[in-house]
């Protein structure tokens, strides 16, 4: 039951994403892995679009997901799974409120939280690199050390990576833009 | 039911304006809650973002739920958080509709093939962020890379990842906070 498992998958990411939208990705790909309706390939652009458009990154990426894995239905089906954790756990803590945020049980789990959080993000960053930079499967299939590395790639990689670090306040969306009109005049 | 609506809807204008989500609707949710509504006040504000970073789940969606808790008990909570996914799931779904259609033409795959190089190069510029931010001791070094390893390396779920690394945290956390908040006091 297509919908029952978009929820209940969506219902954990939500539970466990520690750290802002992009802590959703990790969980995507372990979803990827264990279920047919998500074809891993597509996540890259999934978090393209998610950051092109308005709204929290993490309900958009459930949108998407549940629209392509079961049409409307599915995406409506998917994004509440995806805030119901949140909803139901603020509603809780919003009854003893007052010593929550000072709670030294709290601190010390989220201390431990953040960083492995991080760790998961930065082994989807890995993964997306694997996907655009590093083409590792055009090596094994030609063998030629060469292909390892998409050249092209890597350039446009290394200057977005510079400017970004150097000029924060331009938008994402810039970037993307940038990026994708480059892809279409190098074809990528 | 008035204040109902008016909550739906401006966390609903809120989740319109926020690209990129969480860290992008601080400025939004000043504008509409403090200074045209006057709701709350700007220090409040600032507590239940801080509150909702610490909460698990998606931090736009915590904080619309803090505050619309506040402000109207739990039907509050649950209308202002529905207010905030609105926009998301219309828009998103009316892309993922059309987008589908396009991506076999050639131009548009060579387009996302350049996007997904920016996307990589935006993660990574936001793990340095978040990096300086979370990880402060070796003990965290120590969290980031063993999940790190376990996730590319091996196909346990995150869920265990994460809880496993909440109660080292939960188990060790006060010892190393302690420790450092020493070191500082020399310093």
């Amino acid at each position: 039951m297509i919908y029952l498992e978009l929820f209940w998958e969506f219902f954990k990411t939500g539970l466990f994403s520690v750290g802002g939208g992009l802590a959703t990705i990790p969980f995507l790909y372990d979803i990827g892995r264990r279920y047919d309706w998500l074809d891993t390939s597509i996540i890259p652009d999934m978090i393209a679009i998610s950051e092109s458009t308005p709204g929290p990154i993490g309900i958009n990426m459930a949108t998407y997901t549940g629209y392509t894995a079961a049409g409307i239905l599915g995406a409506l089906i998917a994004s509440i799974g995806v805030i119901l954790p949140s909803v139901i756990i603020v509603l809780l803590i919003s009854r003893f409120l007052v010593s929550f945020s000072q709670d030294k049980r709290v601190l010390n789990t989220m201390y431990g939280l953040r960083p492995a959080s991080l760790g998961l993000i930065s082994a989807a960053a890995f993964t997306l690199l694997n996907v655009s930079v590093i083409t590792y499967d055009a090596f094994v299939e030609s063998g030629n050390i060469l292909d390892i590395i998409n050249i092209k790639a890597l350039v446009l990689f290394v200057c977005l990576l510079v400017i970004r670090l150097f000029f924060r306040k331009i938008h994402p969306i810039l970037f993307i833009v940038f990026a994708g009109v480059i892809g279409v005049i190098f074809k990528f | 039911m008035k204040i109902l609506l008016e909550l739906y809807w401006v966390f609903f204008k809120v989740g319109m304006f926020a690209f990129g989500g969480g860290y992008t609707m601080l400025p939004l949710l000043q504008k509409e809650i403090v200074e045209k509504k006057k709701w709350l006040t700007s220090e409040e504000i600032i507590d239940y973002y801080t509150l909702s970073q610490c909460s698990p789940g998606i931090i736009a969606v915590n904080v619309s739920t803090y505050i619309g808790f506040k402000k109207k008990r739990y039907l509050g909570g649950i209308v202002s958080a529905l207010g905030v996914a609105t926009p998301s799931i219309i828009i998103i779904t009316v892309i993922a509709a059309v987008i589908t259609n396009f991506l076999h033409i050639k131009e548009v795959s060579y387009a996302f093939a350049g996007i997904r190089v920016a996307v990589a190069a935006l993660v990574i510029v936001t793990i340095v962020d978040m990096y300086k931010k979370s990880v402060v001791d070796w003990l965290c070094i120590i969290l980031y890379i063993t999940s790190f390893l376990l996730s590319v390396l091996t196909s346990i779920s995150p869920v265990f990842i994460v809880l496993g690394a909440g109660i080292t945290g939960l188990v060790l956390g006060t010892r190393m906070r302690e420790r450092k908040g020493d070191k500082n006091d020399i310093s």
